[in-house]
């Protein structure tokens, strides 16, 4: 029984050895091999909109009003951003609001604010004032970010005006700041440093790699060989069908996990993620990935006797894997049913638990969950996939 | 003693059936050939006999072992050269050599010695650390032989071992193949090159549309075609007609005839005073003769005669080439 299990490890290993010698030879692979999380990261990393990266965004400014007040917001409107040339925003001036619409409309401008005529006659009346913020429906993503950035400018100078406003009203007043904004929200995460997009992606990012390494790439290494006639040999082989199966998914692995490695150290190198958590577990926590993908990969190898199938198969598989796993979105943002969806998906789990090594550094205690659940999903799948190639490979 | 048993052997792929109850037996050193046309059943078989395939119905017994139930024991006493090449174009010829030793639990004393072994018969000693990817097809097949044979095995099975390769390649690998029977070696041999099959097999077994229509050495097949006094002739003649094939066929001892091509007829006749009548017959038609050729029967004239068919299919085959120089490795697999 030990000799058994023994031989048929020491086959696979074989197996495996092969599978990546040959790769590491086929150049075109393996430069393929290395640009892809290189291209994947980069994209990811450069594409994504953040607060930070508004610059420059064309804003219209209609400011028909007499007093000081409208100058002095279409000046905090043309700040530099701190410590930098750019601006936040590019004004265009404007005489009314249909010519901002238009504007709007013919895409020259992403926004325009409007400061009415009687603006600082009713601040200074003691009324309230309102100015108005024309978004572009078109563009969403901007839109927020225009409409966040200029709440966030307004209410700063409505709270400067509401200071100077109760300085008057209020002489010998010590603190003026207490009475507009009685508290403030002061941010702070669990981990030094500022929230960052790309410490929420890099780990998606690689827990993906490994599953297309895991599945494509399980699948695709299988019928290759099967179409070039070499799967005959190691069929006809005294080998147990299992060494198959561990040498392919040796060498699959490793590739998933050199391509998470590569990925994670281009998020280190390139967009300063930092990793929080024991290098140790995140080792772990690839190495269950791999675990929890393999039977799944083992399967569909099994079914699909052409390559070609094989890639259909698993583009329809992963590409619903990767949105449904808050790789890239954020489950907490999708509809109740799609949550339970994905709590049915291995991926979900291993970007859990590898946000939170990386991310948040935590230990190994607080994601046993995701731990378990990707044991037990590669336990099961294992466990169907095996019998089931064996059966199917020799037809 | 056999060293192969099999009996009733079947497979069907849902409605086709590929192998057809098909049963022989291959005896200890034997060279046994199965020939026939593409399609007709021979590489099912063989792939059944190597484990690849399972039988529906019917068994076998390959050096004492049932290929179904005691398939990893028929594994180690099998080597196979299949119609696609088992070599990894990215190893070197020792690296794939290693790795299917290793495959077969030799140890790395034996592989060592068995690379030597096996390279400096097949003469590609000078060639065992250079990658199999940059071998011309000829000595790629080399390396596969050496392969298929380094772990001793007691049968050789052979699915086109000369396919696509050049004349020299191929008259050396027959010669190679002759040794190792002479040495003890069992070899089971698929073709559909008749002229391959006849130069090299001790018996042959013609395998048509699923099942074995006769088999035997190919100087009893010979004999199946009228008691044996058939002769073949070939006449070329440059105004050839419909008219003149139809007046030659009706002749009384013209026992078979196709045309070949534009020029030539080929002829099935019995009895040796036969070709006067024909030269008559043809020359009183208006037929002028350009040449005739009395060729002995070759096995490609007993398929016809058992089929009715040519074994060669002519519409995808280039009529006028000669046999056996006209032939590509084609990537479509046999069933």
């Amino acid at each position: 029984m030990l000799q058994n299990i023994k031989r048929t490890l020491r086959h696979g290993y074989r197996i495996g050895i092969k599978d990546l010698t040959v790769f590491s030879r086929s150049r075109m692979r393996l430069v393929s091999f290395i640009i892809m999380p290189i291209f994947m990261m980069v994209l990811m990393g450069y594409i994504f909109p953040s607060q930070n990266s508004l610059k420059n965004a064309p804003l219209g400014v209609v400011n028909m009003d007499q007093g000081p007040l409208g100058n002095q917001i279409v000046s905090a409107l043309n700040q530099p951003i701190p410590g930098q040339n750019d601006k936040l925003f590019s004004l265009t001036y404007l005489t009314d609001e249909a010519e901002a619409i238009k504007r709007i409309k013919e895409g020259e401008i992403n926004g325009a604010i409007i400061i009415p005529a009687d603006f600082s006659g009713r601040i200074t009346g003691n009324e309230q004032g309102t100015l108005t913020v024309i978004t572009d429906q078109s563009n969403p993503q901007i839109s927020m970010l225009l409409s966040g950035t200029l709440n966030g400018l307004m209410s700063e100078i409505s709270a400067r005006l509401g200071e100077e406003k109760i300085a008057s009203l209020v002489p010998g007043i010590d603190n003026t700041q207490v009475v507009i904004k009685p508290f403030v929200i002061e941010t702070r995460g669990v981990v030094p440093g500022e929230p960052n997009y790309f410490e929420f992606m890099a780990p998606g990012l690689m827990a993906m790699v490994i599953m297309t390494a895991c599945m494509t790439g399980l699948a695709g290494s299988i019928s290759r060989e099967r179409e070039l006639g070499t799967l005959d040999g190691i069929l006809s082989a005294p080998i147990s069908r299992l060494s198959i199966v561990v040498g392919k998914s040796f060498a699959q692995g490793v590739r998933g996990i050199i391509q998470a490695v590569i990925t994670l150290l281009l998020a280190i190198g390139l967009f300063g993620v930092v990793i929080h958590g024991n290098v140790g577990l995140l080792a772990l926590l690839l190495v269950l990935t791999v675990f929890s993908f393999i039977g799944i990969g083992i399967i569909i190898s099994a079914i699909s006797s052409e390559q070609e199938t094989a890639m259909i198969i698993m583009t329809a598989l992963t590409f619903p894997a990767i949105f449904l796993s808050g790789a890239f979105f954020p489950l907490q943002q999708m509809p109740a049913a799609m949550q339970w969806i994905s709590r049915l998906n291995p991926l979900s789990y291993s970007v859990g638990a590898l946000r939170k090594c990386i991310v948040l550094g935590t230990n190994i205690s607080g994601m046993m969950t995701e731990i378990w659940v990707m044991v037990g999903f590669g336990v099961i799948f294992v466990a169907i996939a095996v019998p089931f190639f064996s059966k199917v490979i020799n037809r | 003693m056999n060293i192969i048993e099999v009996e009733n052997l079947t497979r069907r792929f849902d409605q086709l059936t590929a192998v057809d109850h098909i049963t022989f037996q291959v005896k200890k050193g034997e060279i046994f050939g199965f020939l026939g046309p593409n399609g007709a059943g021979k590489s099912t078989a063989m792939r059944m006999l190597c484990t690849l395939l399972r039988p529906t119905e019917g068994s076998a017994l390959v050096s004492g072992f049932d290929i179904v139930r005691e398939a990893n024991k028929v594994r180690e006493h099998i080597g196979l050269v299949a119609e696609k090449l088992i070599l990894y174009d990215e190893l070197t010829a020792a690296e794939n050599l290693a790795l299917f030793g290793r495959l077969n639990n030799l140890s790395e004393k034996g592989i060592k010695s068995g690379i030597d072994k096996w390279l400096g018969r097949l003469r590609m000693e000078q060639w065992r650390n250079h990658r199999v990817g940059d071998f011309s097809t000829g000595m790629k097949q080399r390396i596969n032989i050496a392969r298929s044979l380094l772990h001793h095995p007691d049968v050789l099975i052979l699915d086109e071992p000369t396919l696509g390769l050049d004349p020299q390649t191929t008259r050396a690998i027959h010669e190679f193949i002759l040794e190792l029977s002479r040495e003890g070696i069992t070899v089971l041999l698929t073709t559909h090159d008749m002229t391959e099959a006849e130069s090299i097999s001790h018996r042959i077994g013609i395998m048509d549309k699923a099942r074995i229509v006769a088999l035997d050495t190919t100087k009893k097949l010979k004999k199946l075609l009228s008691g044996g006094d058939t002769t073949r002739v070939d006449i070329e003649i440059i105004n050839l007609s419909e008219a003149i094939l139809s007046k030659v066929k009706e002749l009384e001892n013209v026992v078979s005839l196709i045309q070949e091509d534009t020029y030539r007829m080929r002829l099935q006749v019995a009895g040796s005073n036969t070709i006067g009548a024909i030269v008559n017959t043809i020359t009183s038609a208006g037929g002028q003769i350009r040449a005739i050729n009395t060729v002995e029967p070759n096995l490609e004239d007993v398929f016809l005669h058992l089929t009715g068919r040519e074994m060669r299919d002519r519409t995808s085959e280039n009529a006028s080439a000669p046999a056996g120089h006209h032939r590509r490795r084609t990537n479509s697999r046999v069933r």
